[in-house]
């Protein structure tokens, strides 16, 4: 009897904390997403509609149009033409630059190796606003301010990538490296016909970074681009609010399409993206 | 790999060299330009008068940094920084470590739950901080109106409990977040740690898989609470992680800038109350074009960085086990 009572007590204390589990972590997942939920039911709302006083979530007639005009109100097209092209070309630029110095790093022996590669690691402490001042100066001397040049060439190269790929690199076995040359392979054609093909999960990972840090990327845009041809979505949006103040439901729709590509890219490729970021952490 | 024993430094050796180096010019001259030139020539501008609006720049010492020190907003500046830093790091990785441990039990819906907690890392900061902005809103933003209506709901359920003694225990009043100086930290507080803690979490998750699950199960054997499991085999384990994400937080703490500059459309803040280090150095180089004093405060701020980066490597040492 006694056992069995102490069964019965062990499995209401199971389902209770399980219970009390799932509650926290759905709850805290409500509370995550209220700010996303709120923008787009904003987005759609008619404009008495947004001076409630209490919490309406859906509105009567959804205002489609409202992503319609936000649009409109602005030059979003050529922000968007400006982020794509400036994330994609940079996005690749960058890894074929990463992976040619990781690859030097990773399976080449020479001349001045750890001292390079120390160089190169020891610009990852310095924070990007010291090297901003002296870097608009070079700008502003090339005449690269507001041009696609000033957005894309000095993001072109970056050392957290070129030690990812480095580190992956580097558990890609020596020996298939030392069979391929002996064979007569030249290095590059191993880069380009082994390496690489095998180094698919950290290329990704590279990449999806870079494409994310580029169209997400405000402060240089910012201080680069005087005109409205040469702005990126994120400082077109910062220019869209002054200039429709507080019609909040048109900013909520701007913001809604000014996100979608993202959300978009990342609900497709969530697995390499977490396992990407698992794999910064633990290399790190 | 370290030592080239001499037979090595051949004709060979020295192909490959050249090799190597062809591989890495083109990193080496976008680093080059854009990273190790402007390190140098940032601390050099730091000792000038230097402004774009003139030709000759003047040569002042240290003024540029006597000058920040006695500055009252750059003092500001740095205790209002401090405060977010202070604030959000230990917020973002104990929210990110809890979330992990829970989603590390056995349960269903991981996958979309996690989904939902990383989300808003991938969101662009401005876009964010529009959707936020909207949020605190006075009158019309779900913020005040979720807390008018909770404490509606406190309010009556005292009264209820206390038989209709105590009425009207909170007295809501709808506080203007964006307007009143000593809500601002907190706001961008709120922004960042809802923004992070979905990162903090998936690198807690991939650490919580390296820790063997046998302890777990001894410690259970043992008569351990889930509680004690936490504090003596969680914890000590996850140590590294911890670190490693405190370092990388407190870094990006130390540059706010977007948030502000969204949430406060261009201004930092009613009466300086959102004004950052970052920000002090974006408003004196691309607002005053004064480049070298802006350059030593941005020398000051790196400054600031690698001094705590440095006191916590020294402090973390001895309590961070690297298990083998």
């Amino acid at each position: 009897m006694l056992a069995e009572q102490q069964m019965w007590q062990y499995r209401v204390a199971k389902h209770l904390r399980r219970g009390v589990l799932y509650t926290v972590l759905l709850a805290g997942a409500v509370i995550m997403m209220l700010p996303f939920i709120w923008m787009i039911t904003s987005s759609i709302k008619a404009p008495h509609e947004m001076t409630l006083r209490t919490i309406q979530w859906l509105p009567a007639v959804p205002q489609w149009q409202n992503y319609k005009i936000a649009w409109e109100a602005a030059p979003f097209e050529i922000y968007f033409q400006n982020s794509f092209l400036i994330a994609i070309t940079v996005m690749f630029i960058e890894v074929i630059f990463s992976s040619l110095a990781a690859y030097a790093f990773a399976k080449l022996n020479f001349f001045g190796k750890n001292f390079l590669f120390l160089l190169f690691l020891g610009t990852m402490m310095i924070p990007g606003e010291v090297m901003l001042i002296p870097n608009y100066i070079t700008m502003v001397n090339f005449g690269w301010v507001d041009t696609y040049w000033a957005l894309i060439v000095p993001w072109t190269v970056s050392v957290f990538s070129i030690f990812l790929l480095r580190q992956f690199f580097l558990s890609i076995p020596h020996e298939l490296f030392e069979a391929a040359i002996l064979d007569g392979c030249s290095k590059l054609k191993y880069l380009i016909t082994v390496m690489l093909p095998l180094s698919k999960p950290a290329l990704v990972t590279v990449m999806l970074f870079k494409f994310i840090g580029s169209w997400n990327s405000f402060l240089w845009v910012l201080i680069m681009t005087n005109t409205p041809a040469m702005r990126t979505i994120p400082v077109g949006l910062t220019y869209f609010v002054s200039d429709v103040g507080s019609y909040y439901n048109y900013l909520m729709a701007a913001s809604t399409f000014a996100m979608a590509p993202i959300l978009i890219l990342f609900l497709l490729l969530q697995k390499q993206f977490i396992q990407g970021i698992a794999r910064t952490g633990l290399k790190g | 790999m370290l030592r080239i024993p001499m037979e090595m430094k051949t004709k060979k050796y020295w192909k490959q060299t050249f090799e190597a180096y062809m591989y890495l010019l083109p990193a080496f001259i976008i680093l080059g330009m854009f990273s190790f030139y402007p390190v140098v020539k940032s601390i050099y501008m730091s000792f000038f008068d230097w402004s774009l609006l003139r030709e000759r720049q003047y040569f002042v010492g240290l003024e540029n940094y006597e000058r920040i020190l006695g500055d009252s907003v750059f003092r500001t500046a740095i205790s209002n920084t401090l405060r977010y830093v202070i604030a959000y790091v230990p917020l973002s990785i104990s929210l990110g470590l809890i979330v992990a441990v829970l989603l590390n039990s056995k349960i269903r819906f991981r996958g979309p739950l996690r989904v939902a907690y990383f989300l808003p890392w991938v969101t662009s900061s401005v876009a964010i901080s529009m959707v936020w902005r909207w949020i605190y809103n006075q009158h019309y933003g779900l913020l005040n109106m979720m807390l008018a209506g909770l404490s509606s709901v406190v309010n009556t359920v005292v009264e209820f409990v206390t038989l209709g003694h105590v009425s009207g225990l909170w007295q809501f009043s709808n506080p203007n977040w964006l307007m009143e100086p000593r809500w601002t930290i907190i706001n961008i507080v709120i922004i960042s740690v809802w923004q992070s803690m979905g990162y903090n979490m998936i690198i807690f998750l991939a650490g919580l898989q390296n820790i063997p699950h046998e302890l777990y199960e001894a410690a259970q054997v043992d008569g351990a609470s889930p509680w004690q499991s936490f504090w003596k085999i969680t914890l000590p384990l996850i140590s590294p992680t911890t670190f490693f994400i405190s370092i990388i937080s407190i870094i990006g703490a130390f540059k706010l800038f977007t948030e502000i500059y969204v949430l406060y459309t261009g201004r930092p803040g009613p009466v300086n109350s959102g004004m950052t280090i970052v920000y002090y150095v974006y408003r004196n180089a691309f607002e005053r074009y004064r480049m070298g004093y802006a350059s030593a405060a941005a020398y000051i701020l790196f400054a600031i960085i690698f001094i705590f980066t440095l006191v916590q490597m020294r402090a973390s040492r001895r309590r961070i086990h690297y298990g083998s």
